[in-house]
């Protein structure tokens, strides 16, 4: 006998999905907040740029940790696969701006789609490890092949064309930041899309419950893989974005530091919510600005604190504290 | 040939060193299912102790050792009690993003106190030089690695085979629950198992300093490598990390030696080969 769910079940599922897929209050002010930055502050478009880009990069691990529960210490990998794959395209062949975008993504979804293969199979700390493990061999590849990638000097001689034929990139990045703003908000909503989606229900059900969602007939691995490698494309996007609007790639692009950094932004911002993490990328990146002025070294141990106390409080980073705080102002005015 | 003896023995010596400084990180992982990312912060404090025990007020380097164990075990007791043990049998996720945090703020304060630069120690004269055995000869300092870590080994394995505390011990690694049922105190012998742990870490710190330096980065630098060793060898299994910690020194060694570009691809690539076939590491029992 075939089950057919009856109508108002199909009903009331949909309506699950269309109150998961609300637009919060907090997303809302967020993308109002960055636009608005481009005309408050004129003079920091580049590193708002740059902190816009680590936030993509940032909502891409929220999609694989936050949402699917992979931990990774080689997220960096996709990133700099995004970059260098833009940049040695800009330097060789094409300087398209869009055309750049596409490749990386391409290119760093495909290397996702290889090592998800090796990870969906894993599960807790050999994640970490293997993901550890492809970053660090990523790294060396681009240190090593210096007739590719310009090694430790970093990749330079990118000619990037003005893009869809009418835009230059000028040198206070105002092109930089409009096109990045396109772009990342254009992938913010697809990924919204994805994580409301039952696809996004299902990668939530593997990380509560690994052994019970085999039950509801869905295949633990195929999801996972699949989580991966989107979010290694989107990363790759990121990466390309970093890289045609610096117009140089270093090879920090690569690095473990990237990798524990965007983690720690992500947990900043707040896991699981995809605003958080473009909330986690933009504090991070500002105030890391701001405070590496007067000692790096210290900067590092605020970031290390603040990390112990969210893990150790539970309060869900910068969202969840503003989140928990509205609603309390908001009860109290309703009474 | 004789190159090759050589090159073997200082890859032994560097395997030692970093058994010992993982051999901890793996009972914690394996007995209380915490994975202590900081666990190489203790080994930065013990070395920190023993320069500022010989650079500053003139201590003998075998009068600083010991203190660095027992520095590192009463810091290492100190954050179990206070942070970690809330953190046992949790959420993974959690306690890496925790222990990262640690991390990253002893990197920082290391910088603060002592500088980045990296100090210099001296050993006594009679491990500085080299010993020559008829046709092959090895630095006195390794040779002296070798050993004392070979002792230690011997010690620590026939301390968990042997002992009643051992037999406890290894009792909580394979099965916690019938542990406590028999009437063990569990949180007691955690915490004993963290203090001899952190005091290992302490110790392989100090003897590090001469032969790979130390400095405020030592526990990035040395995450990746205790890691390898103690997923590799299996968590909760001394002779499996102690097996990964030989086989990883050697290969390390060994590579840079003769294949320069080659070396660390082989490290990490075979690590991810073995996890793919072995994810829980080539002597663990899966939990």
């Amino acid at each position: 006998m075939v089950a057919v769910p009856a109508p108002e079940a199909t009903h009331s599922a949909r309506a699950l999905f269309v109150r998961r897929a609300a637009w919060r209050w907090e997303e809302i002010a967020f993308w109002i907040c960055a636009a608005l930055s481009y005309f408050i502050f004129p003079g920091h478009l580049v590193l708002l740029t740059q902190a816009m880009i680590t936030g993509l990069f940032v909502v891409s691990l929220d999609i694989m940790f936050g949402y699917a529960g992979i931990p990774s210490f080689g997220h960096a990998a996709f990133f700099g696969i995004g970059a260098y794959t833009a940049g040695i395209l800009a330097r060789d062949w094409w300087g398209d701006p869009l055309l750049g975008l596409v490749a990386g993504a391409l290119v760093a979804g495909l290397a996702g789609a290889i090592c998800s293969q090796l990870v969906a199979r894993l599960h807790g700390i050999a994640m970490l490890m293997v993901t550890l493990g492809i970053g660090l061999i990523c790294y060396e590849i681009a240190n090593k092949w210096n007739s590719l990638t310009g090694g430790d000097d970093g990749l330079q001689g990118m000619q990037i064309t003005p893009l869809l034929g009418l835009f230059t990139f000028d040198i206070d990045g105002r092109v930089g930041f409009i096109y990045s703003f396109i772009v990342i908000f254009v992938l913010y909503l697809l990924a919204r899309r994805l994580v409301n989606s039952p696809f996004g229900l299902a990668l939530k059900g593997i990380r509560e419950n690994v052994r019970r969602v085999p039950a509801l007939g869905i295949g633990v691995r195929v999801q996972l893989a699949m989580a991966f490698t989107i979010s290694a494309a989107m990363a790759g996007v990121a990466g390309a974005l970093l890289a045609e609007t610096t117009q140089y790639i270093a090879l920090e692009v690569l690095g473990f530091d990237r990798s524990i950094s965007v983690q720690i932004a992500l947990v900043l911002g707040g896991i699981g919510s995809l605003i958080g993490g473009m909330i986690g990328a933009v504090v991070y990146t500002v105030l890391r600005d701001q405070l590496s002025l007067i000692n790096p070294a210290y900067w590092d141990f605020w970031v290390g604190l603040v990390l112990v106390i969210i893990v150790m409080s539970g309060t869900g980073g910068v969202t969840g504290i503003l989140r928990r705080s509205v609603d309390w102002v908001i009860a109290r005015v309703k009474r | 040939m004789v190159d090759f003896v050589n090159i073997l023995g200082a890859g032994v010596a560097y395997g030692v060193l970093l058994f010992l400084m993982a051999g901890g990180l793996s009972v914690t992982m394996g007995m209380m299912g915490f994975a202590n990312l900081a666990h190489g912060s203790l080994s930065m404090l013990g070395g920190y102790i023993v320069v500022m025990l010989m650079n500053w007020y003139g201590w003998p380097f075998f009068g600083a050792l010991p203190m660095a164990a027992i520095g590192a075990a009463a810091a290492g007791v100190l954050v179990e009690r206070t942070i970690f043990r809330r953190f046992y049998w949790g959420n993974q996720l959690d306690q890496v993003l925790l222990t990262i945090g640690i991390v990253t703020m002893t990197v920082a304060a290391a910088t603060f106190v002592w500088g980045a630069v990296p100090p210099a120690v001296h050993v006594p004269a009679f491990l500085v030089g080299r010993v020559h055995f008829g046709w092959f000869d090895i630095g006195s300092y390794r040779l002296f690695l070798i050993i004392f870590g070979g002792l230690l080994t011997l010690a620590l394995v026939l301390g968990l085979e042997y002992t009643s505390f051992g037999a406890r011990i290894r009792a909580a690694v394979d099965n916690r629950r019938m542990t406590v049922s028999c009437g063990i105190n569990i949180d007691r012998l955690f915490m004993l198992a963290f203090a001899i742990g952190s005091a290992l870490a302490g110790l392989g710190g100090g003897l590090a300093i001469y032969l790979v330096g130390l400095d405020p980065a030592f526990p990035v630098k040395y995450l990746v490598y205790l890691l390898i060793v103690v997923v590799v060898g299996g968590m909760g299994s001394i002779r499996g990390t102690l097996a990964a910690s030989l086989a990883l020194g050697i290969c390390d060694v060994v590579g840079k030696y003769y294949i320069p570009y080659l070396g660390a691809f082989i490290i990490y690539g075979v690590t991810v080969v073995i996890l793919m076939f072995r994810p829980n590491g080539l002597f663990g029992r899966g939990h």
